[in-house]
């Protein structure tokens, strides 16, 4: 735990001069990557550690987004207590989707979960009264009074995003460690053995969704705030599939894995944008290079690295001695 | 009584599209235990290459064979380089990686065809058909349509049952290891499979392109009731995907046709999301899943 909050302390000072150094982009980016640090760790910690499947993780984010959104709108409450409303009340989604997931198996699930995300953000568009409909509903947020007028909103969304994010981690981080991570990988390994050891196997797997859903929430509230806008064009299910592509990528059930992933999902796609631009291809040729050239990296990262990012850096820095099982690296956070 | 029938037919029609994608899934599914999502992707490159055959000679009829054999190969070649050297390796990795070859395919799409939405030829007319003096709601285009998938999956069930080739690929499906004991090519086996799904995946993309137009991203809701449709069915049986495609399109229509103040289109999604959770709640692993396999 002391590396944990050692690296949460580096990670912080780093990301604060960053946000001082660079332009208002490039904060919206760090904002972007703590956003989806936050998803995804949620997701792995279900996925990796639990061992139940979810493509439809954007449906949480949608939640908490509309939550922020509304209460932002109708309420004006401190941005913290919305964050802690929006949590709260995607968890308990999270309950209702886990309940119901608990007794389907992997592809059931996947379905189910797939399902959940196209559905749920077109209720925002069968309600316009509520939620905006198609447009959405606009979000205001201002960095606070305190910093001076000059002070730019773009790093104080990237500030706020870090701060949830490692506050995320650390919280995901404890929580794997102790005894409810225990029991996950064990009904995740084997559920009659997790069961005849005494094990809640249902309130286990019910109990990873809520907190995998809070994660979704937080993640969902921050997206609203960063992008000022909440609208079901923003929550596509292309976004649920790239979150657990982001898992998958970063190193499935660990959470420095999630930070990877977010990092790939964030960083790659505008990266090759400026370099095909730079190369003078044509418009259309260089819209789809990206998308292309990004399909091609998520196959050849899983070709070269089975277990994800992270798997890699382990065994570049020389933990390869220990067996990469999935339950020695999330004991590596 | 008209609008029923209307209503009930037109969502045989889409039906039987979602059936061709789930019965694509299922064959993937019952050789390699991977779930294909570049099913919708791989059908939307062999309908561009199609409709580009069309375009060329003229002919839609040598757009349709081209279209299918591309699914063929497509199906083959992706099998063999893309999915073998995941098989074995934690499951999820084979999914990302079909996720990935979908980001590809529609990546290559938008460079060679352009994003822009084409319109796809039909084989007949798509003027309403009737009976007597009452309007279907159907044409000869949604007929063939129907016929030409229940066709195809006759075809696939007969081989299934009563040839030689369907009994390996059975077998594989059913014990890999005790096939491969018997003699059977079981690496091969997979590989017909996938190439079977693409030829179905292809003749879906051509028949649903007509009323979807066509771009990058065109199949990717198709794909999605596929799935949702295979899931209802099982996964592990092809009556269950024709069902469950049955089930999904009707029921989609009925809600799009019934449900009123032009909300329908925007319900689809939650009424197919309602009917998913329905039949998951009672029979967890779809309406013709078998005995659960897990050990409780």
């Amino acid at each position: 735990m002391r590396r944990v909050l050692a690296s949460i302390v580096i990670v912080a000072a780093v990301v604060v001069l960053l946000s001082i150094k660079l332009n208002a982009f490039r904060d919206y980016q760090i904002a972007e990557i703590a956003t989806y640090t936050t998803a995804v760790a949620g997701l792995t910690v279900l996925t990796g550690l639990s061992g139940q499947i979810s493509l439809g993780h954007g449906a949480f984010m949608a939640i908490g987004g509309y939550t922020t959104a509304l209460l932002l709108l109708h309420l004006s409450w401190p941005f913290v207590i919305v964050l802690l409303v929006s949590a709260a009340i995607t968890a308990a989604a999270g309950g209702v989707v886990g309940v119901a997931a608990a007794r389907l198996s992997g592809p059931y699930l996947a379905g189910a979960t797939l399902m959940l995300g196209v559905a749920l953000p077109s209720i925002a568009s069968a309600y316009p009264g509520t939620f905006g409909g198609d447009q959405g509903l606009t979000v205001v947020f201002n960095a606070p009074a305190f910093l001076g007028a000059n002070f730019p909103l773009t790093r104080w969304q990237a500030w706020v995003a870090t701060a949830t994010a490692l506050v995320t981690l650390t919280l995901l981080a404890s929580l794997s460690r102790g005894r409810i991570g225990r029991n996950w990988r064990a009904v995740r390994d084997d559920e009659v053995a997790a069961a005849v050891a005494g094990i809640d196997v249902a309130r286990a797997r019910v109990l990873a969704f809520v907190v995998s859903a809070a994660c979704g929430g937080l993640a969902g509230s921050l997206l609203a705030v960063i992008t000022a806008l909440v609208a079901p064009g923003a929550f596509p299910i292309t976004l649920s599939i790239t979150l657990l592509t982001a898992a998958v990528i970063g190193g499935l059930g660990t959470l420095p894995g999630a930070v990877w992933g977010a990092l790939v999902i964030v960083l790659v796609q505008p990266y090759i944008t400026n370099v095909a631009y730079s190369h003078g291809l044509s418009a259309t040729t260089s819209a789809n290079i990206p998308i292309a050239a990004y399909g091609l990296i998520l196959i050849l990262i899983m070709l070269a690295f089975p277990q994800g990012l992270q798997g890699a850096v382990s065994r570049l820095l020389g933990f390869g001695l220990v067996p990469l099982k999935k339950e020695d690296t999330s004991e590596r956070t | 009584m008209t609008e029923f029938i209307q209503f009930t037919l037109s969502g045989i029609v889409f039906g039987m599209v979602y059936a061709a994608i789930a019965l694509s899934l299922v064959l993937t599914w019952r050789g390699t235990r991977l779930l294909n999502f570049a099913q919708g992707g791989m059908a939307m490159l062999t309908t561009f290459i199609a409709l580009e055959v069309v375009y060329k000679t003229g002919s839609y009829w040598e757009g349709f064979v081209v279209a299918l054999a591309a699914g063929v190969v497509l199906g083959a070649v992706v099998e063999l380089v893309v999915v073998r050297p995941t098989l074995g390796r934690p499951e999820l990795n084979s999914v990302i990686v079909t996720i990935g070859l979908l980001i590809l395919l529609e990546g290559l799409a938008g460079i060679f065809f352009g994003g822009q939405f084409r319109s796809f030829p039909t084989a007949f007319s798509i003027t309403g058909v009737h009976l007597g003096k009452t309007p279907l709601g159907v044409s000869r285009f949604d007929e063939f349509v129907a016929g030409v998938v229940l066709a195809s999956t006759l075809i696939l069930a007969v081989a299934f049952r009563f040839t030689s080739a369907g009994l390996r690929m059975r077998a594989a499906a059913f014990n890999a290891t005790v096939a491969r004991l018997s003699g059977i090519r079981v690496a091969r086996v997979l590989t017909v499979g996938w190439a079977l799904a693409g030829l179905l995946g292809a003749l879906a993309g051509v028949l649903v392109s007509p009323s979807t137009f066509l771009y990058p991203n065109s199949m990717d809701s198709i794909f999605v009731y596929g799935f949702t449709a295979a899931v209802i069915g099982g996964l592990d049986s092809p009556p269950g995907a024709v069902t469950g495609g049955l089930i999904l399109g009707v029921g989609l229509s009925y809600v799009g046709g019934y449900v009123g103040g032009g909300r329908g289109s925007d319900l689809t999604a939650i009424a197919a999301m309602a009917m998913l959770v329905l039949v998951l709640m009672l029979r967890p692993a779809g309406l013709f899943g078998g005995a659960s396999l897990r050990r409780v």
